[in-house]
């Protein structure tokens, strides 16, 4: 099988730091991908240059046998690179239904979905539960159903590849359970990339794990691998270490 | 905008349209004359809110627009001869046409240099109609004859001199370029506008080319203005460089604030309040412009989202 994404040799530097650094990494279709790692390991930075909300250094970027490396922001989202934000970035002052709506008309103009705005939107919103809050301003949302109103938006960008920054940060324990419900119903048509620091989110719902430390990956591989390494638990884990 | 149903919302413009033209009827004289030139700068106001209403764009140049129609219009009709529907459409051009060329420039700013770039752009304009004196009339500006402003529709000819022809010749434009604000708006572009407004990184990362979506707002925007000041020039037979000075950049920002920006009838009701406060008070005083004064801090004060947007707000949360 081909890889949907790989990078090679990717690196940003923002003055003397390499944030990310000669990053060499590929992605499976169809799997639920988790990275972690120490804060500023790079983690954030790494996926803004998939998403392409920021430019490399240097290195290549390939989606779907396409090199993206130089394609701005835009384009990436209409072949189907999704980004959620870290900090919730949904439109305040729209509802709820104009806030998944622009994802929604924006998959019918490139033609990859077929229908009504509507049909489209509501579909989006019956998935992460906000079907009755339509007409509600997302301002007036808690926190909680502000990210899923994200995610809902992620969604239906109809993404082959959905990146989630920290979905689960802020969100209360029974908040969480529906979350990786909801996340496990999207990787059935796409491909997940979850930036995650909470670790039974993360080894509940990852097939597979890429650790980060100052812009390299440490490791790579299964839950259980990354429970058993020792390197990872020093740089990360160390708490429970020894 | 909430969701309302298209037959009230269209149901409503209708009623506002048709309010003015029975208004034709039963105003006197001077009050017919000053509507006709309230409808005429009202498109003005309407195509300045689209872009600073709904994109959240302010420019401080809009004259610019505003006098690119005036002239286009009015130096065609004087120098060249041409008929009243060929030098409107050649107004219209002339704005579309430098609102492209303005907007690639000044579109690569935001925020307050924006303001200060279409400022600078706007103020060239103005200097080059002085400077070019002989074509356009300097400060003086030209007079448009009555016998250059008229349309010869079959075997009749209209006579745009003529109170009713005047005023209904402004309801008209007044009324297409409402109901085409109201389309834009209510469209999947509209929509895609205001989510540039309210969050330009996120629109982008939801697959919007922003800038060129902005373009196309600045090009609408300025060919909207444009029409404005083509009709001007032709219905009141005056082309003048106090169009576009600064003084007219700043009005439609004023108009639109009173009505209340991103609200489809808040320009209208924007010049018609400003024009008519002004109106009444210099009748009392001749320190009128102090009272419109007072009238705007108040109105900032209290209903900061201008008359239509308070409206909006508190009473009818449907209005687009």
């Amino acid at each position: 099988m081909t890889p949907l994404l790989t990078t090679k040799g990717l690196s940003r530097q923002f003055g003397g730091l390499r944030a990310v650094d000669g990053v060499d990494f590929a992605l499976m279709p169809g799997e639920i991908r988790a990275v972690i790692g120490p804060n500023g390991a790079g983690k954030t930075t790494f996926v803004s240059l998939l998403s392409g909300r920021i430019r490399p250094s240097s290195g290549v970027v390939v989606f779907n046998g396409v090199d993206i490396t130089g394609m701005p922001a835009y384009q990436r989202v209409r072949l189907g690179v999704a980004y959620t934000f870290q900090i919730t970035s949904v439109f305040a002052n729209l509802t709820v239904f104009d806030n998944v709506a622009l994802p929604v008309q924006r998959t019918l103009t490139d033609g990859r979905t077929k229908g009504q705005v509507r049909t489209g939107v509501m579909a989006a919103l019956e998935r992460t539960g906000l079907a009755d809050r339509a007409a509600t301003l997302a301002a007036h949302l808690s926190y909680g159903h502000q990210r899923l109103l994200e995610v809902a938006m992620g969604l239906a960008l109809k993404p082959r590849l959905l990146i989630l920054d920290e979905p689960t940060q802020g969100l209360a324990d029974s908040e969480i359970d529906n979350f990786i419900t909801l996340v496990r119903g999207i990787a059935k048509d796409a491909t997940v990339l979850l930036i995650e620091h909470n670790m039974p989110v993360v080894m509940g719902l990852a097939d597979r794990i890429t650790v980060f430390n100052s812009g390299k990956i440490l490791a790579e591989g299964t839950p259980g691998e990354i429970r058993a390494n020792t390197e990872v638990q020093d740089a990360y884990l160390g708490a429970t270490h020894g | 905008m909430r969701d309302a149903s298209p037959a009230k919302t269209y149901a409503l413009h209708i009623v506002v349209i048709a309010l003015l033209f029975a208004l034709n009827f039963v105003l006197p004289d001077y009050h017919q004359g000053l509507f006709a030139r309230i409808m005429a700068l009202a498109v003005f106001a309407m195509g300045y809110n689209l872009l600073f209403g709904y994109v959240g764009l302010l420019s401080l140049g809009h004259a610019m627009f505003f006098s690119a129609g005036l002239y286009g219009a009015g130096l065609t009709v004087y120098h060249l001869g041409w008929g009243v529907p060929e030098a409107f459409l050649a107004g219209i051009v002339s704005g579309a046409l430098l609102a492209l060329a303005i907007g690639l420039l000044a579109l690569r700013t935001s925020g307050v240099a924006f303001m200060i770039v279409t400022m600078m752009f706007a103020q060239v304009f103005y200097l080059l109609i002085l400077y070019f004196a002989a074509w356009t009339g300097g400060d003086q500006g030209l007079v448009i004859q009555q016998a250059s402003r008229a349309i010869a529709i079959g075997g009749v000819s209209l006579d745009l001199t003529n109170p009713t022809v005047r005023y209904m010749g402004a309801l008209a434009l007044f009324s297409v370029v409402l109901l085409i604000t109201l389309a834009i708006v209510r469209s999947r572009f509209g929509r895609v506008l205001v989510a540039i407004r309210e969050n330009e990184e996120r629109t982008k990362m939801l697959g919007y080319d922003t800038v060129t979506s902005k373009l196309i707002a600045v090009i609408t925007s300025g060919a909207i203005c444009a029409a404005s000041g083509a009709a001007y020039a032709l219905l009141f037979g005056y082309v003048g460089s106090n169009f576009a000075s600064i003084q007219y950049s700043i009005l439609p920002l004023l108009w639109v604030l009173l009505g209340g920006a991103a609200t489809t009838l808040g320009p209208l009701i924007g010049t018609l309040f400003m024009y008519y406060v002004t109106d009444i008070t210099s009748g009392f005083t001749s320190a009128y412009l102090l009272i419109v004064g007072v009238a705007l801090i108040l109105l900032v004060l209290f209903a900061p989202k201008g008359i239509m947007g308070s409206i909006r707000e508190r009473w009818l949360g449907w209005l687009p």
